[in-house]
């Protein structure tokens, strides 16, 4: 038995508790709840507060990834290999699927990206398997629309959220009484920052995909992001010039919308260096975002995750 | 590391949004592409200055009519602590949002308009941070620049404030008042050299100096049981643990303690926190508990010291607030969630409303409208264990839920 005497509320992590909570709070208030993973750290971290939740009895409940078929193939070899190690369940629907079906349109152009085709595929993945509440990694602090998000935040039928019509969350009592046909997004992390994120990983010992440390890869300048070039997937005009530069990724989403950055933090200790010390915001480096000012809160009304 | 709460609350153009966009600016929390888009954003309205309420005032709605209509979550961090401020609006929903703020929060910012003094969305802001019992609040008195740092208009309005706290119900709050402008960062993280007669410290400074004891309010602990665990794997065949967070005070192995309601007697026989097995689980930490005789515990169930036992009735009387559109009306059910548990609950009498000004009670009040405070007395279809607010805020607290939309409605404070 270990002793370990947890005496102090200085030793321990607010932010991890209130993290637990949640999960515990969605496996009982829920008939369908489904951890939405997208093989990025922040679900990665996800998996890691669900397991604590629930331990020693398993995660009761699946993991579900909308694929956009543009993922990094780090990301998709790390995902198989975590729900094989964790003996969880993994749903994965795909927006190829989606567009093959005539749901959606594949968008074109230099700035094409699969991103926002996701949410049909989301909602009807939802509708498929009658979830009620979709667990997430989004964070407050990412960016200004999701300030206001709460962490169990009610979407009607078509998945929309009314930014203006939200329940208001007291101390930590969390309502999750819902119509039939409407779901729950939740969202344990909400009152982490990206370096909150970081610094769990690292206590933690977290393992995540190989692309957020640094590595060479072929890459081309746009816009003053640095962009993956050694596949198909991101559009490349003919004169945008290919070189080998140190890089590493800060999120890890669809390759066509995720920008990486010059780093030669090559280890967990020195990406959290680098986040304490770095000037960008991580969202920065998103090209969704960019579009508009308001392009979150659109996504967001639209039903986006 | 430690994680301050504070709420902020203010009228519409009392600078609220620019002193903590200040506060982000002045400890270097803004990133580079964020500051450049409040430059370019303040270059095209035309303002010779940084407008650093564009950093958190985050929905399309409130740029476009230049205010803030919701909470919003802002987080910022120094060497020694992690901030959260959730800032919450002076109008409107004031009530319902700043009672919301102020739930989550340890600590209050409440901002005075120099020029204007204590106006009554102050009054409001004060009495809702004393009902919510928020231990420490700081007074910062805002735009001292446009009073030319007149030292005399401080200590005028502190004095006006003075009377406010004389009429506090709870008086163990810490309160101090600090001179700043927001605007152009006097005493917010710097030193103001516009003031040499204010000695005390900046706003950043007394938020760091703020220690845990001075925010956290202590009580009894209460385990209020939130999902049992039962993994029927060969390993833990048998195991049945109870998985709740510790409110209020510290639960230790070997503790004699009672199950509510069926008030059945037992022992704490190990704590776990994820693979560890702990001595003692402090207060706020998500644990698993499981205890030396087979119990039947369910969700609602709660977990008590045999020596401390809660009030258990099927009544009780609350201050509450009213935040919903329709009003409430003796006679009216709703659903009441006391932590985790749930239960059906009919409003009884409605007692009395406090006055929109705080000047006095209205007793003659037959239904409650939105940001109405009022004592209400509600009868319940099954007891529930609680504390009185005051003793322990956790287990005295509730929320009231509409059953026919869902929504949550109101929020109440045990007497």
């Amino acid at each position: 038995m270990i002793n370990k005497i947890m005496k102090n509320t200085s030793q321990i992590n607010p932010l991890e508790n209130e993290a637990i909570y949640i999960f515990r709070e969605v496996a009982a208030q829920f008939e369908k709840p489904v951890l939405l993973f997208s093989g990025g750290k922040d679900s990665i971290t996800l998996v890691r507060l669900a397991q604590k939740a629930f331990y020693p009895a398993k995660i009761p409940f699946p993991l579900m990834h909308i694929d956009t078929g543009h993922n990094f193939p780090e990301t998709i070899a790390f995902r198989d290999r975590l729900v094989k190690e964790l003996g969880l369940e993994l749903i994965v629907r795909n927006v190829q699927d989606s567009i093959d079906q005539g749901k959606v349109k594949e968008e074109s152009g230099r700035y094409a990206s699969r991103n926002q085709l996701q949410t049909t595929t989301l909602l009807d993945a939802i509708e498929e398997f009658k979830f009620d509440a979709c667990i997430g990694g989004a964070r407050r602090d990412e960016e200004k629309a999701r300030a206001k998000e709460r962490i169990f935040s009610v979407r009607d039928d078509f998945g929309q959220w009314d930014e203006k019509n939200q329940r208001p969350e007291l101390f930590d009592m969390l309502n999750g009484q819902i119509e039939l046909g409407q779901n729950v997004r939740v969202f344990p992390i909400s009152n982490w920052t990206e370096l909150d994120v970081w610094s769990y990983i690292e206590k933690e010992k977290i393992e995540i995909p190989s692309i957020y440390f640094a590595h060479t890869r072929a890459t081309f300048l746009r816009d003053g992001l640095i962009w993956s070039a050694d596949d198909d997937v991101v559009y490349r005009d003919e004169d945008e010039e290919v070189i080998e530069r140190i890089v590493r990724f800060r999120t890890v989403g669809d390759m066509s919308c995720t920008a990486a950055v010059l780093s030669e933090a090559s280890d967990i200790s020195s990406v959290v260096q680098e986040i304490r010390d770095s000037s960008i915001s991580e969202r920065g480096a998103r090209i969704d975002d960019k579009r508009s000012e308001a392009a979150m809160e659109k996504r967001k009304q639209q039903g986006y995750f | 590391m430690d994680v301050l709460k504070i709420a902020t609350a203010g009228s519409v153009d009392d600078g609220k949004s620019t002193l903590i966009g200040r506060l982000l600016y002045d400890t270097k929390s803004l990133t580079s592409d964020k500051l450049e888009a409040i430059k370019n954003k303040s270059q095209q309205l035309g303002y010779d200055y940084l407008d650093f309420s564009l950093a958190t005032d985050g929905l399309v709605a409130e740029r476009e009519q230049g205010i803030t209509i919701d909470v919003a979550h802002i987080y910022f961090s120094t060497v020694n602590k992690s901030y959260i401020i959730a800032d919450t609006p002076g109008h409107v929903e004031y009530t319902r949002n700043m009672v919301t703020g102020a739930s989550t929060s340890q600590a209050a910012i409440v901002l005075i308009d120099a020029r204007k003094g204590v106006i009554e969305q102050t009054n409001r802001h004060f009495f809702i941070n004393n009902l919510l019992r928020i231990k420490t609040v700081i007074v910062a008195i805002n735009k001292m620049d446009l009073v030319d740092f007149s030292e005399e208009r401080y200590n005028e309005i502190k004095s006006e404030f003075e009377v406010l706290m004389s009429k506090r119900d709870y008086q163990d709050q810490n309160i101090k008042f600090i001179p700043v402008s927001a605007l152009k960062g006097d005493n917010v993280v710097n030193k103001s050299e516009n003031t040499p007669w204010y000695t005390g410290e900046t706003l950043l400074e007394h938020l760091e100096n703020i220690n845990q004891k001075d925010v956290l309010n202590t009580g009894t602990p209460r385990f209020p049981v939130q999902y049992v665990i039962r993994p029927k794997t060969e390993e833990f065949h048998d195991f049945r643990g109870y998985a709740g967070k510790v409110y209020g005070g510290e639960l230790s192995v070997g503790d004699e303690v009672v199950i509510l309601p069926s008030q059945t007697k037992s022992k704490i026989k190990e704590i776990h926190f994820y693979n560890q097995k702990v001595q003692t689980a402090s207060r706020r930490s998500s644990v698993l508990i499981t205890l030396d005789d087979d119990v039947n515990i369910s969700r609602g169930d709660m977990i008590v010291k045999a020596n401390d036992l809660p009030v258990i009735d099927k009544q009780f009387t609350a201050t509450i607030s009213w935040m919903d559109s329709q009003n409430l009306a003796s006679g009216n059910k709703y659903v009441i969630q006391h932590g985790v548990n749930k239960v059906l609950a009919k409003v009884d009498t409605i007692h009395h409303k406090i006055n929109p000004d705080y000047s006095g009670i209205d007793q003659s009040a037959q239904v409650l409208n939105m940001n109405d405070i009022a004592s209400v007395t509600f009868k319940l279809n099954k007891p529930i264990f609680y504390d009185a607010f005051k003793d322990h805020r956790t287990n005295g607290s509730f929320i009231i839920i509409d059953s026919k939309s869902n929504n949550t409605v109101g929020a109440g404070f045990i007497q």
